[in-house]
């Protein structure tokens, strides 16, 4: 039954085969992008069920047995990545039906996607760290393409720094490993964790340590090596937005915490200081980014920026009640910051613009929308019942158990800044009458606006449970939290399944 | 010889680093490709050199010793293939990048930044 585990990897892949099959057919590639995006999510919600019930799950790659083969492991914390990610697919694909226009879709804009998806759901399956390594490039590689899809000028110049400094991370995560293989001798991540304790030299395993930090940090976009961010996310079509925002930068954010609980933990004085210091400039500079923007999608990238904050404050803190905030925070966010983004694209449809100052009326025109954003955008901030302000309590109250009052405060100021930033787009886009003539919309259909509606509202319930039942959430987290806090179930789990 | 690998790393690095930091936008790939090589060489020197002794072990023998490692240079050939790849995509991009912005001075390229 463990098999199950590689179906996330292959549902995505054997989707976009099939569909490629079909070229010049757009329909038919638009139903199969959505069918497999469902067969995705039925079976991420089962491979949930599974590990939670019966714990970790590992399969070994062509029987080749622990640290030789290529391993995949499944703990409770990559099944919730794998849910995260398979929920976010079915939304923005179903999004994109209404949406994308028609030359992105003759060019395979929904292979892409499953593409990118296979590779995101390989990341966080992967028990081998060189293997990581490619799953990072499958994921890249598809997301250059769905970036620069449809070759606006913007596209372009977003794309040349998306590409570099993503490339560059990529070097480093490469040197990382190599350095790594030349001091241990293994690449697989659970055999690693054992080895590594046996080393001679600590300081070398710090160094390495660092590597891996700005290799992740890159792609997670952590102060200060987040620029390619808000200078590429606004540019590409609103849905490829949306994943990027919930997915893309939460891959780097699942990697540091996986090396960070699982490998490098004999320094921690060191590598989870330096982190949390890193969290707190990231929450400021994205916070005070945002403010200054005017431009709806500029405004929720750089906010991107400031939760990554609150995610890799759990880890610098590194106790369990912490870690488990971190992974409340992220089952939040990825599910609020993606509606946002499909929120933005809405507002652009029926409006023409992502500038504030040329958007306004939306609560008189469109009342259920605004109820939609201002669900997510209170949640963003971290307003009770929401899901934010859970995740925000659970990461203050256990920085307060350990003494960290510096990092309290930032994440309480932040937070506050969040507020403004959301009233301001409320103000602007939702409550304020729209000056000079109404731009001519004849081209959007009420089909297609009830049909973006539709994902919107599905992940804006989604945030509503979550607050409701922050309870089982909580508890799913502290499992999780618990995993990895106590690598031995992982490490037991993998080199022992031997099949 | 790893000294002088480890040496020539260092000068790929720079030379990469330096050619990163130039306005033009094909310097910029240049780069990337000559980082991309000095992480492939660090990985082959790093994981340790052997001479003349190829990972082939006989049927009878029970011990691997001083035998070199072939991890490595599967490494090595996964990471040129895939930056391979990459840099095929990036040279399309910058070519379509110049073709519509019109010049391929980096530092005009701004109108995405804040």
């Amino acid at each position: 039954m463990s098999h199950i585990i590689i179906l996330p990897i292959l549902i995505p892949l054997i989707t976009a085969a099939v569909s490629l099959l079909g070229w010049k057919k757009r329909i038919y590639q638009k139903n199969m992008g959505v069918v497999g995006a469902f067969l995705l999510l039925v079976v991420a919600v089962y491979l949930l069920m599974h590990v939670y019930r019966n714990g970790i799950i590992a399969v070994q790659m062509g029987s080749w047995i622990a640290p030789f083969g290529i391993t995949l492991v499944c703990d409770l914390f990559s099944a919730i990545m794998v849910l995260l990610a398979a929920i976010i697919a079915f939304a923005t694909i179903l999004y994109s039906c209404f949406t994308v226009d028609k030359d992105r879709e003759s060019f395979g804009y929904y292979p892409l996607m499953h593409l990118m998806m296979m590779g995101i759901c390989g990341a966080f399956l992967t028990g081998d760290i060189f293997n990581l390594y490619v799953w990072f490039e499958v994921l890249l590689i598809s997301s250059f393409v769905l970036l620069v899809l449809g070759g606006e000028k913007q596209q372009m110049e977003g794309a040349i720094k998306y590409v570099t400094l993503n490339l560059l991370s990529s070097t480093f995560f490469l040197v990382a490993v190599g350095i790594l293989y030349g001091l241990l001798g293994t690449l697989n991540m659970a055999d690693l964790a054992i080895k590594i304790k046996t080393i001679s030299e600590p300081g070398l395993i710090t160094l390495v340590s660092v590597l891996f930090l700005m290799a992740f940090g890159i792609k997670a976009a952590i102060f200060p090596m987040f620029f390619w961010l808000p200078a590429s996310y606004h540019t590409p079509p609103v849905a490829v937005s949306a994943v990027f925002a919930g997915l893309l930068t939460k891959v780097g954010v699942y990697a540091l915490i996986r090396v960070f609980t699982l490998i490098f933990i004999q320094d921690t004085e060191v590598t989870h200081s330096l982190i949390l210091g890193i969290a707190a400039f990231t929450m400021v500079t994205g916070v005070l980014g945002a403010a200054a923007q005017n431009e709806f999608r500029r405004i929720l990238s750089f906010h991107i920026i400031s939760q990554i904050g609150y995610m890799i404050m759990g880890l610098g803190l590194f106790t369990k009640a912490a870690l488990a905030g971190s992974v409340f925070y992220i089952i939040h966010h990825i599910i609020v910051k993606s509606n946002l983004f499909l929120v933005s694209g809405f507002a652009h449809k029926v409006k023409g613009s992502f500038h504030l100052s040329k958007l306004g009326d939306m609560y008189r025109d469109h009342p259920y929308v605004s109820i939609v954003f201002l669900v997510s955008a209170l949640s963003l901030a971290g307003l009770p019942p929401l899901s934010g302000f859970f995740a925000k309590f659970i990461l203050i109250k256990s920085a307060l158990e350990v003494g960290q009052y510096g990092i309290v405060v930032v994440a309480l100021i932040v937070g506050l800044l969040t507020l403004f930033s959301m009233t301001k787009i409320w103000q602007e886009v939702f409550w304020k009458k729209m000056e000079g003539s109404k731009p001519v919309l004849s081209s959007v259909s009420g089909f297609a606006l009830s049909g973006m509606f539709i994902p919107m509202v599905w992940l804006a319930l989604m945030t509503v449970c979550i607050g409701f039942g922050a309870q089982f959430v909580f508890g799913l987290s502290l499992q999780t939290a618990e995993q990895l806090m106590d690598p031995t179930s992982y490490v037991a789990a993998v080199l022992q399944s031997q099949q | 010889m790893s000294f002088w690998l480890a040496i020539i790393v260092g000068v790929l690095y720079s030379a990469g680093i330096y050619m990163m930091m130039r306005r033009s936008v094909v310097k910029l790939i240049i780069g990337l490709a000559l980082l991309s090589h000095a992480a492939n060489l660090l990985i082959f020197t790093g994981a340790g050199i052997v001479r003349e002794k190829a990972p082939i072990i006989s049927k009878f023998q029970e011990t691997v010793s001083n035998n070199a490692d072939p991890l490595p240079q599967a490494l090595v050939l996964t990471a040129i293939v895939i930056s391979f790849g990459v840099l095929a995509f990036a040279l399309v991009l910058t070519h379509r990048a110049v073709e519509s912005v019109g010049t391929d001075d980096l530092d005009q390229m701004k109108e995405t930044d804040t």
